[in-house]
């Protein structure tokens, strides 16, 4: 994907979804339409009760995933059925670890495979207590998409490439997920810091919402990912044309 | 090199370091800055000399003679945390990692509370210090504990409402993480109980450790022998820990009491060792109250302080290693042992360590004369008077 990408000369683009937001039956038409706007790849929000690194916006999806008792396998059918109604792009899990546990941290990656997903982003994880979870996802040809801060030394961030397959994702500032005005004026400088130390592609997340953004991360780093400001175009339409107004969200922001 | 020398960031399988990366760098900062400062006489100085002069310790350890009369068993002592400042067992930790704070040069320390007791302890320590404070905490546990929350604002506190999830100690941790994942760089979150990530468990649990080592000394001056057996209360666990930690390798029974709330049946409790299973929350991996598809429950007790759906790593690993027992009194049961220190001897509890005075009372029934159980009181009940008398049917 990120060879295609650059062999087009563009962005990859990364859209993130809420699964079960707003209601578990929109999940399958919401990825569709990130596709049919110009999705590279899609994150897929697997829901969980105490989201410590998600700002208010990503918060309110996941308590409301949860009350409707939204499930990592459910995330996993999810998954099943937008590929069996034609999903190609990659789906990449996106959540926190307790789910993963209380699932089965073996049987996750597999299953994960088996319904079609591509990688885990696991936010509470970082490699040095990811040993047996690592190992599962090796054993399914699952990727493993650690997290880069501004906080994370140099020395560290070989140690997280180390522990990558695809990418790195990379946290562009420091705080929560959320749609916020400008890019930090220090971004260009921590990806380019990141850059001396791995040849992975680079994903870049938290705080980008508009086109401008997104070209910005493009001069940088080889993938964009935008979450709140779905999750903000979710909430702004009525049930009828949710699907169409992200696919025209995605579409305005890849430039389709 | 001894054990000792090094911190360890598990307790047999629990415990650990589950954070998001913008966190890995504080806590590996954290770490290294607590092991050189206990280390350090120069900091262990200016600690003891503020347990002594400014927090009051060591507390008294008082021969409850009237509850011993009672029950007719074995002789009550009561480990005396309410005579501490601020009235509980928190400030030990509040010092403690505010001194780290300033150690780090970090000028602004967040906190989350449940009961209060942990944010005014850290309220109180900031206004000593001058250090920037803000507190975070569920509406919910403001609402059932305006008092300190007037408290933490006097003495120069932000507080700050928690409006997600259940509205209580977890979500106020939650959010507490969140401000400290954007400020990391000048900011130290000062944990309240031995719970979250690698080192705090054992760094909350080595600053309470001086209720055990007081206690065990007191004991053996006091009674002439160790107590049979040592009960407190557990909602995170911090000052159990601090009083079992001394115990640890002595023939001594350790008791810790949980929230049984309406009923461990009922699914309205705080009982995370009694009825619940090992999971990752808050960074941690311990005994959680969660659904089964690892989603976290909503907790109750009536107690602020004991309502958390998990627990310190170390108070599972004595669980499972079978060091420690936990078993679980209900809102009523706690009520009870409220009221029963009361009238026996003029000591009004706060309701978290009501639990364990009730099941000690029990437990003290089952054994000998000659015997002598200990109970851990970390804190006092003005803060609950309102809890109480609306339970009681009391209008104030």
């Amino acid at each position: 994907m990120f060879e295609r990408c650059r062999a087009e000369g563009r962005t990859a683009f990364m859209p993130y979804v809420t699964a079960g937001y707003p209601g578990a039956s929109e999940t399958v038409p919401l990825l569709l339409a990130l596709e049919a706007g110009g999705a590279d790849a899609i994150e897929l929000g697997v829901p969980f009760s105490d989201p410590m690194a998600d700002g208010a916006t990503i918060q309110h999806a996941n308590y409301v995933a949860v009350e409707q008792g939204v499930s990592l396998a459910d995330c996993l059918g999810f998954v099943r059925e937008a590929r069996a109604r034609g999903l190609e792009a990659p789906v990449i899990l996106m959540g926190y670890y307790n789910p993963i546990l209380a699932y089965g941290e073996e049987r996750a990656p597999r299953d994960a495979a088996a319904a079609g997903a591509d990688g885990f982003i696991v936010v509470d994880l970082p490699p040095e207590e990811a040993g047996s979870f690592l190992a599962a996802c090796r054993g399914a040809d699952m990727s493993f998409v650690p997290l880069v801060a501004p906080t994370t030394t140099g020395a560290r961030v070989e140690k997280l490439a180390a522990a990558a397959d695809a990418f790195l994702y990379c946290v562009s500032v420091l705080g929560t997920t959320g749609q916020r005005s400008e890019l930090p004026p220090e971004l260009p400088e921590f990806i380019a810091r990141v850059r001396e130390h791995t040849n992975l592609p680079l994903a870049v997340g938290f705080g980008v919402s508009t086109r401008e953004h997104v070209e910005a991360v493009g001069r940088i780093a080889d993938a964009a990912v935008i979450g709140s400001a779905i999750i903000a175009a979710i909430d702004a339409a009525d049930e009828a044309h949710r699907a169409q107004r992200v696919r025209e969200l995605v579409e305005s922001v890849t430039g389709h | 090199m001894s054990a000792e020398a090094r911190l360890s960031p598990r307790f047999g399988e629990f415990g650990g370091r589950y954070v998001p990366e913008t966190l890995v760098g504080a806590h590996e900062e954290l770490e290294e800055a607590y092991d050189a400062a206990r280390g350090d006489p120069a900091f262990q100085d200016e600690l003891d000399h503020l347990l002594k002069h400014y927090v009051g310790r060591p507390t008294p350890l008082y021969e409850a003679a009237q509850l011993t009369r009672e029950c007719g068993g074995a002789r009550i002592w009561i480990k005396r945390e309410d005579l501490a400042h601020t009235g509980a067992h928190k400030i030990n930790n509040a010092i403690g990692q505010a001194l780290l704070a300033k150690r780090l040069g970090k000028p602004r320390i967040i906190a989350e509370t449940g009961a209060g007791q942990h944010g005014v302890a850290t309220a109180t320590v900031c206004a000593m210090l001058g250090l920037e404070c803000a507190v975070y905490m569920g509406s919910e546990d403001i609402r059932r504990q305006s008092l300190n929350v007037f408290r933490m604002k006097m003495l120069g506190a932000t507080v700050v409402p928690v409006e997600s999830g259940s509205r209580t100690l977890k979500d106020a941790i939650n959010e507490a993480m969140r401000d400290w994942v954007t400020n990391v760089r000048t900011t130290h979150y000062l944990i309240g109980s031995a719970i979250g990530p690698h080192p705090f468990p054992t760094i909350v649990r080595d600053f309470q450790s001086v209720i055990g080592r007081e206690a065990r000394q007191q004991m053996l001056e006091q009674a002439g022998r160790l107590p049979d057996v040592a009960i407190a209360c557990v909602g995170g666990g911090s000052n159990a820990i601090g009083l079992f930690h001394p115990f640890v390798d002595d023939p001594v029974r350790l008791i810790g009491v949980e929230a049984a709330g309406e009923g461990v049946g009922t699914g309205r409790h705080s009982a995370t060792l009694v009825a619940g299973r090992p999971g990752v929350l808050h960074g941690t991996r311990t005994y959680l109250l969660q659904d089964a598809n690892g989603q976290i429950l909503e907790t109750h007790s009536i107690s602020a302080g004991l309502d958390y759906p998990g627990v310190g790593p170390e108070h599972s690993w004595l669980k499972t290693s079978e060091r420690a027992e936990y078993v679980a009194v209900d809102d009523q049961q706690a009520l009870e042992g409220f009221k029963a220190l009361t009238r026996a001897e003029g000591i009004i509890p706060a309701l978290e360590p009501s639990h364990a005075i009730y099941h000690a009372l029990k437990v003290a029934r089952t054994l000998g004369p000659g015997q002598d159980l200990l109970i851990g009181l970390s804190g006092r009940g003005d803060k609950d008077m309102h809890t109480v008398a609306a339970a009681l049917g009391v209008t104030l």
